[in-house]
């Protein structure tokens, strides 16, 4: 069974394996729900949520609720594991970079006014609080689509013991649980080239699978072209990544971070994922 | 954030993801769930009255290698002694029967069991066994098994798939095993039916029969063999939390040699009186099939387990087991089993205590005790603990008593007073401790 809606402006699919249709029904509004619960509370786009307290509480302190604190722990670890490449602070440099296809990249001056605002060691948090220094901002958006992914397979999985369910948000996929007639799920997952019409195919039995890229968002001049994945502790966006990468993992968020994190590597990013022992694709530029 | 250093991100990451949507690694389970080397050790006696004793030393060695996949060795030692009954019946005065080497003899009392009691021999036996998850919900298991004693050497192979399903609350399993092996009686193979070898007095007449070139492979081939095919169906079904099933079906069919080359068959006269004595000769095939069925059921301080088996076979013999477990949990490191078995069995078409010097040769005999009627019981009661450091000892003490019966033959003349189906009695202690 198939359901689709649109969210966290992404196509979402659910799959489920054959079973009781008004459980499938079940189901599925329960991912719907989960879903638009996450995309409002976690979007920066919105003006009524938590983050849009935070990013303008001009250094006051904001009291946060437990999944917020959860986030920004995790945010905080990945900080840590990543030595900083992985920041949930590193939207302020959007301010001064525009991936718009064009040439115009951001002056050195631009950038260097940036860096300051830009740093997860910055914030103050505990489980009921959180402050940041004024000017400074987050953003869930490099983990908040998976999360989403993750959580929605778990409650399918509460609902659904015995039932396989794939959930798509926009290519970042995860699977309740093996299926049991079949080995895996084959879904199909946007190129990062716009000019491909054809999806990509995937196969995927258990865990989760989550795919970065600079797909239509980047800069190009002279010849190189940077993406829209900026390193946030220089500043720049990275260039010589693969154009897409699509790794798979234990859940969709860990395999998303991978992804991300690989491209950060720019021309190291196989090789990156190859020391993970992860399977992972990487598609390149033409 | 150098190479050299992320081979475990893609795990700490995990971790981290896995606690923040609620759910528990699997990456991490699988790095911890290889466990240290585990080992079972059980030294057993069991000792009949007046006849053998046996004690055995065990040494098992078990390692889970992670994602369930166990490695199990197991070492065993026997060490047997004592006297066995031949089949022979007991007679009113003394009788001397030729040792099997065909060396020396030793007379039996009157009124007295014939036992062999040349009987002692030590085995050395070796299993090694491999399980691990094939597929979701699927476990399959190969092992080895070799195991050498004097006069035996039997070596098996056998292999086992079973499959999760119905929520793991099913379990359908499959094993099948072969085994070959090879017995070089002592004194070489006596050929059925024959009559013992006369005891031979003379040292230098003793040399000559034992001479290469001496005709008495006439009776007495060098080794012979035997293959046993087992196989096994059986489905476990968990009936509800305190509540597990299972219900098997297994055969086995063995072919080759099937006599035990050290029991024979007193032919005798209508006064009862022993003629001659005669090798035992069995078919050389036999089918059994196996119906068991056991229910355990956990209570909230201990758990009863039952058990019943039910077998048949083409020599006619049909046996029912009832065995039954009850476990005591006395606080929270020790328990108290009791053991009740009870086991009755049918003879087979060919058992026969004794043959009448007046009656035509069958096509097969065999007078052992166990191929007749008879039914067995054991009383036992095992006592267990747990100490503080994980290690687990226990001690088991069990009774055993069979008894063979009369199966409706006519005992002729002096067989009459005779004791043609002496009980055995048995007493079997075991001490094991796991570390």
């Amino acid at each position: 069974m198939v359901g689709e809606f649109t969210a966290m402006a992404s196509p979402c699919e659910v799959l489920i394996d054959d079973c009781d249709p008004i459980l499938a029904k079940h189901i599925l509004q329960h991912v719907v729900r989960e879903c638009r619960r996450i995309e409002r509370q976690f979007s920066r786009y919105r003006n009524d949520n938590i983050v849009h307290k935070i990013n303008h509480a001009r250094g006051q302190p904001v009291s946060i609720d437990e999944e917020t604190f959860k986030l920004l722990s995790f945010a905080q670890t990945c900080y840590v594991m990543s030595d900083g490449l992985f920041d949930i602070t590193a939207g302020v440099l959007n301010r001064v970079w525009h991936f718009d296809g064009s040439d115009r990249l951001a002056s050195e001056a631009e950038v260097q006014s940036c860096l300051p605002l830009v740093g997860f060691d910055k914030i103050q948090f505990n489980a009921t609080m959180v402050t940041l220094p004024a000017q400074m901002s987050i953003d869930f958006g490099g983990i908040a689509k998976e999360y989403a992914v993750d959580m929605c397979a778990q409650h399918a999985l509460s609902l659904a013991p015995h039932t396989s369910v794939l959930i798509n948000f926009g290519g970042d996929i995860a699977v309740s649980q093996p299926r049991k007639k079949q080995t895996f799920w084959r879904v199909g997952i946007s190129h990062p080239d716009p000019r491909q019409t054809e999806p990509v195919m995937v196969q995927i039995a258990r865990g989760g699978l989550a795919t970065s890229g600079d797909a239509n968002r980047f800069l190009i001049k002279d010849g190189v072209r940077y993406s829209h994945i900026l390193n946030p502790k220089t500043g720049y966006p990275i260039t010589a990544a693969p154009a897409s990468v699509t790794v798979a993992g234990e859940n969709c968020t860990q395999a998303g971070l991978l992804a991300t994190l690989s491209l950060l590597q720019g021309n190291n990013a196989e090789a990156f994922l190859r020391a993970q022992g992860l399977q992972h694709w990487c598609i390149y530029h033409q | 954030m150098q190479l050299t250093k992320s081979n475990n991100l893609a795990t700490r990451l995990a971790t981290a993801t896995c606690m923040l949507i609620g759910t528990t690694p699997l990456h991490a389970q699988e790095v911890n769930n290889t466990e240290a080397w585990k080992f079972d050790t059980a030294i057993l006696y069991y000792g009949e009255t007046d006849r053998v004793s046996l004690v055995e030393g065990i040494f098992s060695a078990s390692k889970n290698f992670g994602d369930d996949r166990i490695f199990t060795g197991k070492l065993t030692y026997d060490g047997l002694t004592g006297a066995s009954a031949t089949g022979s019946v007991p007679q009113n005065m003394a009788q001397t029967f030729g040792r099997p080497s065909g060396k020396g003899s030793y007379e039996v009392p009157a009124n007295t069991t014939p036992l062999d009691d040349t009987f002692r021999d030590s085995r050395v036996q070796l299993n090694a066994a491999w399980s691990q998850p094939l597929a979701n919900d699927m476990t399959g298991g190969i092992g080895l098994h070799i195991s050498n004693e004097y006069d035996y050497l039997s070596v098996g192979l056998n292999g086992n798939v079973a499959v999760d399903f119905n929520q793991k609350n099913t379990t359908l399993s499959t094993g099948l095993s072969v085994q070959y092996d090879q017995i070089d009686p002592v004194g070489g193979t006596p050929q059925g039916l024959s009559s013992l070898p006369l005891y031979i007095e003379s040292e230098v007449y003793e040399d000559e029969y034992d001479d290469d070139h001496d005709d008495h492979d006439d009776h007495a081939t060098p080794s012979e063999s035997k293959t046993t095919v087992d196989g096994l169906f059986g489905i476990t079904q968990v009936i509800n939390k305190r509540t597990i099933m299972q219900l098997n079906y297994g055969f086995s069919i063995a072919s080759g040699y099937l006599n035990d080359p050290y029991k024979f068959v007193s032919v005798v006269d209508d006064t009862g009186t022993v003629q001659d004595t005669l090798y035992e000769l069995r078919p050389d095939k036999r089918t059994k099939h196996n119906i068991f069925w056991q229910t355990k059921y956990a209570m909230d301080n201990g758990v009863i387990d039952v058990s019943y088996r039910y077998m048949l076979d083409d020599w006619d013999i049909t046996s029912h087991t009832i065995d039954s477990r009850f476990r005591f949990n006395i606080g929270k490191s020790s328990y108290i089993q009791p053991h009740l078995r009870y086991y009755t069995q049918s003879k087979a078409d060919f058992y026969q205590p004794f043959l009448l010097e007046s009656s035509p040769l069958p096509m097969f005999v065999s007078a052992d005790y166990r191929l007749g009627e008879m039914d067995a019981i054991t009383v036992g009661l095992k006592f267990g603990q747990s100490l503080d450091n994980g290690q687990k000892w226990a001690f088991r003490l069990e009774y055993y008593q069979q008894n063979p019966k009369n199966a409706g033959f006519v005992e002729p003349g002096q067989l009459q007073a005779q004791d043609l189906y002496p009980s055995i009695n048995a007493v079997i202690a075991q001490l094991s401790y796991t570390f």
